[in-house]
């Protein structure tokens, strides 16, 4: 795909971040190849927001290291930066604006020219069926409405790696899978996608490789398959709660299925 | 499952051709990025045009206020009195609402939208600048009400056109660098409520404490001392002499000094502050 051959689009090592008495992170392991929809599983808290902030250069490791399509989260953050988009719980969309002047801003800001921002902007709402939505100010947006533009924006510029936190949280079914489908034709197109999520069964349909994070750590990854053989556990549900003792996780991943 | 999925899902279908690779990356050069960022500032006021409440009506009500019940009083008639007035209330409109820039930015610094500006390859100080942008829209729409409305009730600046653009300008300048000051303070609260409220208890007693209503000479000695080295005094009378068309460069000179020592101990403070959080 580029200079690094088939290579990782994410390598991260011993990852740690405290926050006063709390290891959010403690110590984490990732290698997520090119091309790859890796899915980023655990319970509210157990540090899978504060790794994607790291892995897009937000927030600084307190230890181990990290690299991303190459480039170190720390010496490489304006590389890394023109490659990588974010979008999810924590970077989120200007609710004053409409969602066409947000894609215009969001467009010049990627390096577009006016032009091309506004025409990037109309084909994007175009193709998410937001134009009859385009002229109204975010606020006003539904969550599903919401999300597309979000995903939209982050699309502005194709990027090599789309970070997604949490993508479907809140979601009502028929805008979960409008996600669902979105994030697969992403990928499709060569986009490497690394989601966090606290539904197995989003996971278990996206991904192609998942960990399963607890307490700041990796408890488990592999394939969804592997990871069910690991635990000798018939469905993600028992293999979530075998390795997270989390019922509420399991819960929640209920009520999403 | 594919099948329910596509069929739910015709955006899917549009979005095949909008995935091309993108190429080399671009990134937007700081001059760009930051006026992107004025324009997004600008956008903010036209969809919120009650934030300009404020703006219009300090300067209308103390203006109309001032002229007619004071006027006659303190200037003689009320026509005499709005030469001395009419900048005065300028000033006191544009420097009333240097805060709301400061405002926005603790807004903009708390919420999900500065990470995803953090996240995009451009320079760091241009969400900050832009956002000066935005307060020099909001300062000429506030001079440009208190000129028109002077002129409306028959005020006449001997200065013409060249004379009240250039007291426009300056009092524009000294509002930028209070806006400095208060980018500094907003990064510091990083809330826009306390802002507001620290703009107000702040600004008020230095504007009353000027000459922009009456001339010091009845005040208490303490206070004529205070109004005499009032920066606001000073751009007051500034403006009226360029817009009277009767200046000295004392006052402007005094202005700009006073403009440029604000922004030059405040702009690095926000600027340093900013840096900390992108």
């Amino acid at each position: 795909m580029s200079k690094n051959g088939d290579g990782l689009a994410v390598e991260a090592h011993g990852l740690v971040k405290v926050y006063g008495d709390t290891r959010a992170l403690d110590g984490i392991d990732l290698a997520v190849r090119r091309g790859q929809v890796f899915g980023f599983l655990g319970p509210n808290g157990a540090g899978k927001t504060t790794t994607i902030q790291i892995l897009a250069t937000l927030v600084r490791p307190d230890g181990g290291t990290a690299r991303v399509l190459g480039f170190d989260v720390l010496h490489g953050r304006r590389e890394i930066r023109s490659r990588v988009a974010v979008t999810g719980q924590f970077a989120s969309l200007d609710d004053d604006l409409t969602g066409y002047e947000n894609l215009v801003v969001f467009g010049r800001l990627r390096g577009l020219s006016r032009a091309a921002s506004r025409r990037r902007a109309d084909e994007l709402l175009t193709a998410f069926d937001l134009t009859g939505s385009a002229g109204r100010p975010v606020r006003g947006y539904s969550g599903g409405m919401r999300r597309r533009l979000d995903i939209g924006a982050s699309l502005i510029v194709t990027p090599d790696l789309l970070f997604l936190d949490e993508p479907t949280t809140g979601m009502d079914p028929r805008s979960q899978i409008q996600v669902w489908e979105l994030v697969r034709r992403i990928a499709a197109a060569g986009t490497t996608v690394l989601l966090t999520t606290q539904y197995l069964e989003e996971a278990d349909r996206l991904a192609d490789r998942i960990a399963v994070v607890d307490h700041g750590r990796i408890a488990a990854e592999g394939t969804s398959a592997q990871l069910k053989a690991q635990v000798g556990a018939g469905t993600l549900h028992e293999v979530f709660f075998a390795l997270t003792g989390d019922p509420a996780g399991a819960d929640r991943a209920e009520a999403a299925s | 499952m594919s099948v329910t999925d596509s069929r739910d899902v015709p955006e899917a279908d549009r979005l095949g051709g909008l995935l091309a690779p993108a190429g080399p990356p671009r990134r937007a050069g700081a001059l760009a990025a930051t006026a992107t960022f004025g324009w997004r500032a600008m956008l903010k006021i036209k969809h919120e045009p009650k934030q300009l409440v404020d703006v219009v009506a300090i300067p209308v009500v103390f203006t109309v206020l001032f002229t007619y019940v004071f006027g006659g009083a303190l200037g003689g008639t009320p026509g005499e009195y709005l030469r001395t007035l009419l900048p005065g209330t300028l000033v006191m409109g544009v420097v009333s609402c240097t805060m709301y820039g400061g405002a926005r930015l603790a807004q903009d610094v708390t919420t999900g939208v500065f990470d995803r500006f953090r996240a995009l390859p451009v320079w760091r100080g241009a969400l900050v600048l832009g956002g000066l942008l935005g307060d020099a829209g909001r300062y000429l729409i506030a001079a440009s009400i208190s000129v028109a409305l002077g002129v409306a009730i028959g005020y006449r600046p001997d200065g013409g056109v060249p004379g009240v653009v250039a007291g426009v300008a300056l009092v524009i300048a000294f509002g930028l660098a209070l806006s400095w000051l208060w980018a500094a303070v907003a990064l510091l609260v990083r809330d826009p409520a306390t802002v507001m409220s620290l703009g107000l208890a702040v600004l008020m007693p230095p504007t009353f404490a000027s000459n922009i209503f009456v001339q010091p000479r009845t005040m208490p000695g303490w206070l004529r001392a205070f109004v005499e080295v009032n920066p606001i005094s000073h751009v007051a009378d500034a403006a009226r002499g360029l817009m009277n068309g009767t200046g000295g460069a004392a006052p402007v000179a005094w202005s700009l000094a006073a403009t440029a020592a604000i922004t030059l101990v405040f702009a690095p403070v926000a600027l340093h502050l900013y840096a900390r959080r992108a």
